[in-house]
């Protein structure tokens, strides 16, 4: 019993993860109709803007309070990729707007390939430690479980995170305008939106989340390297396809259950399956129910 | 014309492999290695470019066929070659087939997105597994498989693969495959089973994947798991587009092309993945039709001038 509580509980804090990401393939492809392939490195870049910031930031913060110091890097890593992600897309996907799909698809690849090659050049290909931002605490130790601090902040922040872009896409203005543009582009845009601001913004959104994830999973696993990018961001499409795709209270529920699966899958005895768990949840979700868990069908118009 | 042409490739082989003999082991590798790539790139090219779909796991059927060839002439080392060797590479081809039908059906019946990323997967899927049975080797790869592909097989091979492509293109099914990539719901209305051309496309798409790993292997003698990777994928992607997606010829000049790009670049590792992926990023923006199509304004003239 306490081992599967255990299971649960690493399971939440590697599908806040995965939730985070997924986050930013359903946002833009509810805006694009696209898969951002370049998104999973994008990730990346998030974990090693936070190695630097980290270390850049050390001697600025003695005596600060840890997590205050932790807070600092994420945001500023958070700001640093949704800058990326925003220059990626007027770069690369806006020459691009009314080309067929495939066209696109194919960019995303060499943007892809290209962070992770970049990646490779500038920060080496050898895994690279992450420091510990917040100071390591196990708890629940007399009761036979093993909760480190790490994991409870993570699981804490990706709630919070989450209820912030609820606000956003809910409340706010700007969120009312992407749920325009993602409903139909050319109306919003004869309604007087700016969907090239629009579009813009929901990439920024999109690789903020996924920059906190990025260094979320750092924190956990404590190595980087430049193409750790690819596995979690497959797994998060998938997870964002299982939740059914463009819709963000799927992603999250797509991305919890994954991780709480795979880490379900980890502990049996077929362990060795784990990496191939996403594909075959993939492939069924593609055969039964393609919309997804919580997607709606959506009916191709001529 | 077709019949011709595959005629006149044939002969082309054989009179190669005669020439074989004097030529040193470093060209003579590039040599073939540049028939392969050739029938990868063209057998890509049918489901890229002609069908419109994008696979992203042509390695993944590569080594499907590669190590299923070799097991068979593992086993069959006594027979005679000129029998096993075809035998094999047609039995890894149709494993390779096989394998394409199990991921394609299932993701071709939607849009063309799913398509990349389940075909990702697969190829990822396929190394994993490859990497954990230990009977073909494990991690270690498969070691002491027999030499039998020489010129002679490799340029059969890439000749067989234009020829069939280029029959399947200009035939019914391959009107199918182009109205598909054109428009799908227009093709739909017309009462073109969508669904089944994809998958007939993909299905022979990774045959010849499977005949080209295949070739691979029996002339490498060595396959492991980490040579049929993404990457691997990818450089195949990337002669399809450079050749232009549907322009057969154009992907042979680029499957020629990037093979010697690659032996030339071989001392630049990590420089060339670099301008790979911003080759297809600036490709794409710029001349999204590949780099040997000519341009628009140049036909306008020639046309102007044939008048």
């Amino acid at each position: 019993m306490t081992e599967a509580v255990q299971q649960l509980i690493n399971g939440l804090s590697l599908g806040s993860i995965y939730a985070l990401i997924a986050l930013g393939y359903t946002m833009v492809y509810g805006v694009l109709r696209f898969i951002n392939f370049a998104h999973g490195d994008v990730f990346m870049i998030g974990a090693f803007s936070g190695l630097y910031l980290a270390r850049w930031l050390k001697p600025l913060v003695v005596g600060w309070p840890p997590l205050l110091a932790a807070f600092v890097v994420l945001a500023g890593s958070m700001c640093f990729c949704a800058a990326l992600g925003m220059l990626i897309e007027v770069l690369a996907y806006r020459p691009l707007r009314k080309r067929p799909r495939l066209t696109v698809l194919i960019t995303a690849i060499g943007v892809s390939l290209f962070l992770e090659y970049a990646g490779q050049l500038v920060f080496g290909a050898a895994p690279r430690g992450f420091p510990t931002l917040v100071p390591e605490k196990t708890y629940g130790m007399d009761i036979g479980l093993a909760v480190t601090s790490t994991q409870l902040i993570v699981v804490a922040v990706t709630l919070v995170l989450l209820a912030l872009l609820r606000h956003v896409v809910l409340r706010t203005k700007l969120g009312m305008a992407m749920r325009a543009v993602s409903h139909n582009p050319s109306a919003a845009a004869l309604m007087g939106i700016h969907t090239n601001v629009i579009i813009s913004f929901t990439f920024g959104l999109g690789s903020a989340l996924a920059a906190a994830a990025g260094i979320f999973y750092s924190l956990l696993y404590q190595a980087i390297d430049p193409f750790m990018g690819i596995g979690p961001g497959i797994k998060a499409f998938v997870a964002a396809v299982l939740g059914g795709i463009g819709s963000l209270p799927g992603a999250v529920l797509g991305g919890f259950l994954l991780g709480v699966l795979e880490t379900f899958v980890g502990g049996s005895r077929f362990s060795t399956f784990r990496d191939g768990i996403a594909f075959a949840v993939l492939i069924a979700i593609l055969l039964f129910k393609p919309s997804g868990l919580l997607g709606r069908g959506e009916r191709e118009k001529v | 014309m077709a019949r011709l042409a595959l005629l006149a490739a044939v002969v082309l082989a054989g009179l190669a492999s005669l020439a074989g003999g004097r030529i040193d082991p470093y060209h003579y590798d590039i040599l073939v290695t540049i028939g392969v790539n050739i029938i990868l790139a063209v057998s890509l090219n049918l489901v890229n470019g002609h069908t419109g779909q994008f696979s992203l796991g042509h390695a993944g059927f590569m080594a499907v066929g590669a190590y299923t060839s070799a097991v068979i002439t593992l086993s069959l080392r006594s027979g005679p070659v000129p029998v096993v060797f075809p035998v094999a590479l047609v039995a890894g081809g149709l494993a390779a087939a096989a394998a394409g039908f199990l991921v394609g059906a299932p993701s071709l019946r939607l849009r063309g997105d799913y398509l990349a990323i389940v075909t990702l997967g697969f190829g990822e899927i396929i190394r994993v597994v490859l990497q954990n049975l230990e009977a073909v080797g494990g991690a270690r790869g498969l070691e002491g498989i027999p030499f039998h592909t020489n010129l002679f097989w490799s340029y059969l091979g890439a000749a067989l693969t234009v020829f069939t492509v280029g029959c399947l293109v200009h035939s019914t099914y391959g009107r199918g495959f182009l109205a598909v990539r054109d428009d799908e719901i227009a093709a739909e209305a017309m009462g073109i089973d969508t669904t089944k051309y994809k998958v007939l496309a993909f299905v022979i798409g990774a045959f010849f994947a499977g005949v080209a790993g295949g070739l691979y292997g029996h002339f490498k003698q060595y396959i492991n798991p980490e040579g049929f990777n993404f990457l691997k994928s990818v450089e195949v992607v990337v002669m399809v587009i450079l050749g232009g997606m549907g322009n057969t010829a154009g992907v042979i000049v680029a499957a020629i092309g990037l093979t010697l790009l690659n032996e030339g670049l071989r001392e630049f590792e990590v420089y060339r993945m670099v301008v790979f992926s911003l080759l297809l990023i600036l490709l794409m923006i710029l001349r999204p039709g590949g780099l040997l199509v000519c341009p628009q304004w140049l036909r306008h003239l020639w046309r102007k001038r044939a008048k």
